[in-house]
Parts: structure tokens; sequence; C-alpha cells
């Protein structure tokens, strides 16, 4: 299965680590990966901010960028939501191009998405490095994409050595929202260390989620107030089940 | 501070709602460090969440019956002339009377004349958001009609002389403690804040006022246009009181409330609890068709119906008529994470929360509220729990579109994202400006790969929380000596 990959500049500059582990857990599930190198953003801070205009522009660049790939997969899950939610509307009045957009948002899926209604993956038979308690923060823009947390929480659950706990107000927003983060920060940020604290209550080692905007507000919380536990991207904690179970069949 | 209102460049205009606090970013700074609110906040609109889904999933198609009520009011308000004028012709055929009011100040005038015209002295009122909306209580007192809340809630308030600030639950800003103060100065009482002593309180001394009184206000949940009846949902049983007791019932309601045929009212009951609180009906759903009949031993001698725009019809006639859909239910601030830190006083005026956020621009004009549709992280949780399926953050979205269009927007953020947006376009550009941020945001950051201060504009995001330093090779980059390392290899 072809697959490309639509990175999204936050974890093109932020979080590397996070692309490649898409990379390599989707090859590891025998899709052949493919990265165009022309890609930039979804356009969604131009039109969460009330400008379409500007959004519409960077649509026509993605819809080109990506014309020939069969599936687009991309770990965040807001920057999908922006795609399927928005692009078609943003072409109400020029039917040519709408049709591109609806072609292409047909073939857009955010990453757990796309494991486990296209690949159908089973992550038994995958082993974590070590033993980890894992907690799972529900990103709001799943709601967009019409998905809850439930597969992502089953994907974990599934790997050997892994603890799943419930967080509390697991469907709660971190504060990200892109630059309501910045602009109502101080509510943002009330928001964010709510979040932390019902982390630290679940005991967890690791908080889990699937969109990069809710990785770097959570984590930059965690660090701030020196939370016992990291934020990982669903792929990051895959991709590294995957390289300890490689490594051990080869040994 | 009333600089949003009163700026140079937004001449002062008339508005359809009151506005109690209009400086949002003062009242948001001090509400979002106010750990006691979010602590009882949690405890009520949190866990009222909790019961709406909860009592919600007990349906069988809890997601078809939304979409239904949804359908139901899209219906009504596209052919909202005809539903009003079949209201209106009912409500006469059962003896009451009806009004048009343009404004709440028309609306107030007509309950005033009311009142004074049967010699009306005391009025007790049933909880009604839309009176808030006219500031009804100051009215009556100008007028020298004395208004005497009724609804728990609303009684507190109205004797600390506060306001409310949560749809259905609009003391939930007080705790215990601070209630008892203010029914130990006003009964001149010893103190106490054991709720149920407090509400005994507020029983005894209503019920023995309900008597006294010579009109009764209520406001209208539901008008059914097919049978003349106006239906009214509560829990404390003061809305039978207030319709029942006195001589005269008035009704006050927004236009938006009418629904067609007793056949839709299940539709609507099913879901105003369950999304309001969790619970599978209110305590008390009345259905009022007229008042006393001839033969008849109870019930008012007279009934009247105010139906009132006070702005609504603007709204109905543009692109936001879906948002006149809303039942008034709550569940959309007990879903909403803004809320849940900031509290209903934040927003300013009587509509607190995601719809909130809404119906305040629209009906007193976007640049009197300038805040309200940007303060939302638009995660969709309104959405969801909205039993009328408003898409509350599209609609924000669409109203930052229409500031943008009507230049309330800055000029450096218009330039911020038409710069940005263009930057983007062009694969140079885009690289560039990731370079550019990487090496200056590596300048800043600590060893420990996190940066603590970021500089103007992003301040406010460190003020909160560390900012991520980015490593010093892109995605890109990585990507490219991966794939470099499996061609080597073959």
């Amino acid at each position: 299965m072809k697959v490309s990959l639509f990175v999204t500049c936050l974890t093109d500059l932020f979080a590397p680590d996070v692309g490649m582990a898409v990379v390599k857990t989707l090859e590891h599930f025998g899709c052949s990966v493919d990265f165009p190198t022309a890609q930039t953003c979804c356009g969604q801070p131009a039109f969460n901010n009330g400008f379409p205009a500007e959004a519409r522009a960077l649509a026509v660049k993605m819809i080109d960028v990506f014309h020939d790939a069969d599936y687009i997969v991309t770990p965040s899950g807001s920057c999908c939501a922006m795609i399927r939610d928005h692009y078609i509307e943003l072409f109400h009045d020029d039917p040519d191009q709408r049709k591109l957009a609806e072609d292409f948002v047909a073939r857009c899926y955010e990453y757990v998405e796309f494991l486990t209604k296209i690949l159908k993956v089973d992550m038994t038979g995958l082993t974590l490095p070590k033993d980890e308690k894992f907690t799972y923060h529900f990103t709001c823009h799943l709601r967009g994409l019409g998905a809850t947390g439930e597969p992502a929480i089953r994907l974990l659950k599934q790997l050997g050595g892994a603890q799943f706990t419930e967080l509390e107000k697991s469907e709660q927003c971190c504060g990200f929202g892109g630059t309501f983060a910045i602009k109502y920060s101080d509510i943002s940020g009330a928001m964010v260390r709510d979040k932390v604290e019902c982390g630290v209550k679940t005991g967890a080692q690791t908080m889990i989620v699937n969109d990069g905007g809710c990785a770097m507000n959570i984590g930059g919380a965690c660090h701030r107030m020196e939370a016992p536990f990291r934020v990982r991207h669903i792929a990051q904690v895959i991709a590294a089940a995957v390289e300890h179970t490689a490594g051990a069949n080869v040994s | 501070m009333t600089s949003t209102l009163e700026s140079p460049s937004s001449p002062k205009r008339r508005m359809s709602l009151p506005v109690f606090h209009p400086d949002f970013m003062t009242e948001a700074h001090t509400a979002s460090a106010d750990a006691g609110l979010h602590a009882a906040l949690d405890n009520s609109v949190t866990k009222k969440d909790y019961g709406r889904r909860s009592s919600l999933a007990e349906l069988p198609d809890a997601d078809g019956l939304r979409q239904l009520a949804g359908d139901i009011k899209r219906h009504t308000l596209d052919h909202l002339d005809y539903y009003l004028e079949l209201l209106e012709r009912n409500i006469i055929k059962h003896g009451g009377k009806v009004y048009f009011a343009a404004t709440r100040e028309q609306a107030n005038d007509l309950i005033v004349n009311i009142a004074q015209r049967t010699g009306s002295k005391l009025v007790v009122k049933s909880k009604s958001m839309v009176s808030e909306e006219t500031e009804l209580n100051d009215a009556l007192i100008a007028a020298g009609i004395e208004p005497l809340e009724t609804d728990l809630g609303e009684f507190i308030l109205q004797v600390d002389h506060d306001h409310p600030t949560h749809i259905v639950m609009p003391v939930i800003h007080k705790n215990a403690a601070e209630i008892g103060r203010v029914f130990e100065r006003y009964f001149k009482t010893p103190f106490t804040d054991n709720p149920q002593e407090l509400a005994e309180m507020a029983r005894v001394y209503l019920r023995n006022r309900f008597n006294q009184a010579d009109m009764g206000i209520s406001g209208v949940n539901f008008a059914i246009a097919e049978t003349g009846s106006i239906v009214l949902c509560t829990n404390e049983g003061n809305g039978r009181m207030c319709t029942t007791r006195p001589r005269i019932h008035v009704a006050l309601m927004g236009m938006e409330k009418v629904i067609p045929s007793l056949d839709d009212l299940p539709v609507f009951l099913k879901l105003l609890a369950r999304s309001a609180s969790g619970q599978a009906l209110t305590q008390y759903t009345n259905i009022i068709t007229g008042c006393r009949r001839p033969g008849e031993h109870d019930g008012p001698e007279e009934f009247h119906l105010i139906i009132m725009d006070n702005g609504r019809a603007k709204i109905l006639a543009g692109e936001y008529r879906d948002t006149l859909r809303c039942i008034r239910c709550g569940a959309c601030l007990n879903a909403c994470p803004i809320y849940r830190k900031v509290g209903g006083r934040t927003y300013g005026s009587v509509y607190p929360g995601p719809i909130g956020a809404l119906l305040t621009p629209l009906f007193n004009g976007l640049e009197n509220h300038k805040h309200l549709p940007h303060a939302s992280s638009l995660c969709g949780a309104c959405f969801e729990a909205c039993p009328v399926k408003i898409n509350i953050p599209e609609f924000l979205i669409k109203l930052r579109k229409d500031q943008v269009e009507q230049g309330i927007t800055t000029a450096p953020e218009r330039i911020i994202f038409k710069l940005w947006s263009w930057g983007l376009r062009h694969g140079w550009s885009y690289r560039l400006g990731q370079i550019a941020q990487r090496v200056m945001m590596r300048s800043i950051g600590n060893k420990d790969g996190w940066i603590k201060k970021l500089p103007p504009p992003a301040q406010g995001w460190t003020a909160h929380r560390d900012f991520p330093m980015p490593p010093k090779h892109d995605f890109r980059y990585v990507y490219k000596q991966y794939r470099a390392i499996q061609q080597r290899g073959k």
C-alpha cells in the first residue's frame, strides 16, 4: 500500500522523531511511504482565525502536492480535521477545484484512523522495551473526524508491557487551540494545568496524544510543573515496540 | 474599564443585551487564577456534563433525536411568521392576550402597563433568562412595583444584587458559605452554611409571599403553536406557584421559542432535562393553555403572552439563523473547558458559555465584544453536547471572519496572517521561515531543550508553560538521511 506522509509544519520543525515514528511504523505494517517535499501547511491557523481566502490558497497547494497519492496520512488530528471538515466548503464557488478537494479529502487519514480503519492492524505480538504505564488524552479535533479515543486506547492495550489507566476529564481540551494559547494564555494556562494535574493523578509514566499541538502544550506544562510523566505521540510508542520486537526477533 | 463599549472607533449603540462586565481580559485573568471557582465548577458543571452523557446514553438513538430536534427547530425558524401567528390565534382562542415587543424596553413597558392596569403591587417571578435580558426587575422597581424572584438561585442573586452566571444554575459561582452570609444579612438571622437550612429559610419566606402576590411572571421553555399552550420546565415547583396562585399571569418569551405542535414536545422534553442536568425530566413540566375558564375554581383570571424580538429577527434574516435553535439547556456551558475555567461572569452579559460567545456579539455587535468569538480553543465539546446541533465552533470561526471583513481585526494581525500564508505557499519561503524560527528559538533555549521565555507576541505561552526548543534538524533532514542510509545499504 502506497502512503504519502503529510507531516505538518509543527511536526516538521518541533518533532521530527514523531514523523519518523510514523514512517517506520507504517513501513513495518507493509506500506511504502513517501514524503512529498513541497508540502507546507494545511492552512488551519488562517482558517480558524477568520482568513478563509488565505487558507484556500494553502488548500490548493496541499491538493496539488498530494495529487497522485493513494493515501495521505498525518500524525495530527487537528490538521486532518481541518482538511476533512473545511476543504470542500472552501471551494463552494469553484466546482472544478471542489471536485479535486473532495477527491483529496477522501484519501486523507489521521494516523490512528489509518492504522485501525484501513490497515486494520493488530498490535498483539509487539512488545515494549520495558513495562510502561500509559494514560490517554483525547485530542479534541478527533471529534471533527467523528472519532473517539477508543481505537488509540485499544491499540495501546494490545502492546506487550503496556498498562493503561484512565485519565480524569480525558476529553477536556488541554488549552492549546493554536493562537488561543497565546492570545488567551491565562485561560489556556489554567486549562493545561488542569490537564497535567489529572495526568499526575493517574500515576502513569506516559500520556499519549495524537496531535502535535496537544503534545507541545501538555509537554511544556509538564516541564514547567515538573510533572512525573512525559507526553508522547502514539506513533512514538508503537515505533518503540516495533523496534524492540524486531530487535528481539533478530537476536 | 468600559473601553470596549466607548472606544472612538465604535460609536456607542443601543445594545440588545445588557453588559455587566465589559472588560473580558481582566475578568478572564482573575477567573483563570481562581482555584476555588474551578473546583466549584468542576463539582457542578463538569458533573452535570457527565450526567448528560450517561442519561442520553440510555436513549436508543440520542443522536437521531438531537438531529430531529434540530430539524424541527430549523423548520419552525424557516416558517416563524406562520407559527407565531398560529400561536397568537390559539392563545387568544383560550382567552389569553398576545403582544409583540420589538425591543426589550417595549417588553418591559408592556409588563409594567399590565401590572399598573391590574393594580399589581407584588410580582412573583419564575426563573426566566429572557427577563434577565430585558432587566425586567429594574423596570418594575422603577415603576414602583416589587418583583420577587422565587427560583432559589435567582432569589439569592436578587437579594445580593448579583447576576446569574449560568443559564440553568444561576448561582453556581457562590458556595454555601457565601450564600449563608447573603441570607445572614438579608434575613438578619444567625449564620448557617447548611444547604437544607438555607433552602428552608427561603422556602418559608417565599411561601408566604406567593399568597400576597398579584401577578406572576414566567418565562417559556416552549410555546406550542397548534394548541396555544406554553410549557414550563422547572425543578423547584415555584413556576407552578407563580402561574397558578396570582390573579394575573404574564409569560415572556423570545420569538424563537415556538414549536409547531404537541407532537413535537416530547422530542424536546426528552432532550432538555437530560442535556441540562442528566435528569430524564425536570421535576415539574407544566403545559399551560389559557387562563381560568368560566366555572373553574382556580388559575389566574388573565393570561398575557409577550413575544419579544429584541434583535432576533435580524439574526433570523442572516447567516446565523441556526443559533436561534437554542433551547437554553446550558449543556454547552457544562461541556466547555473554557467556561470551566472562567465562569459565567467573564462572558460579560446575560448568556455565558459557548452559546453566549455566539449570541452576545450577534445581539450587541461584534465591535462591542471583540474577544468573545476568539476566546475558544474550538475543541468542539459544545457542538457535541448541543441537543439541537448548533455548530457553535463553526459559527465562532464565521464571526472571526466577519471581524476581519469588518476591519475589527487589528492591522498587525491581518498583516501577520497574510504574510504567513503567503510564506507557506512557496517551498523556499516555508523553509526560510522554519530555519529562522529554529535559529531564533535555539538561541534563546536552555540546555535542557526548553524555552523559558518567548519574546512578544508569544510571551503569553511561556507565562504559563515552557516551550519546546526545535531540535537541530527538522523532519525533512532526518527523513532524507534515513532514506540515504537505506539506499547505501542496498
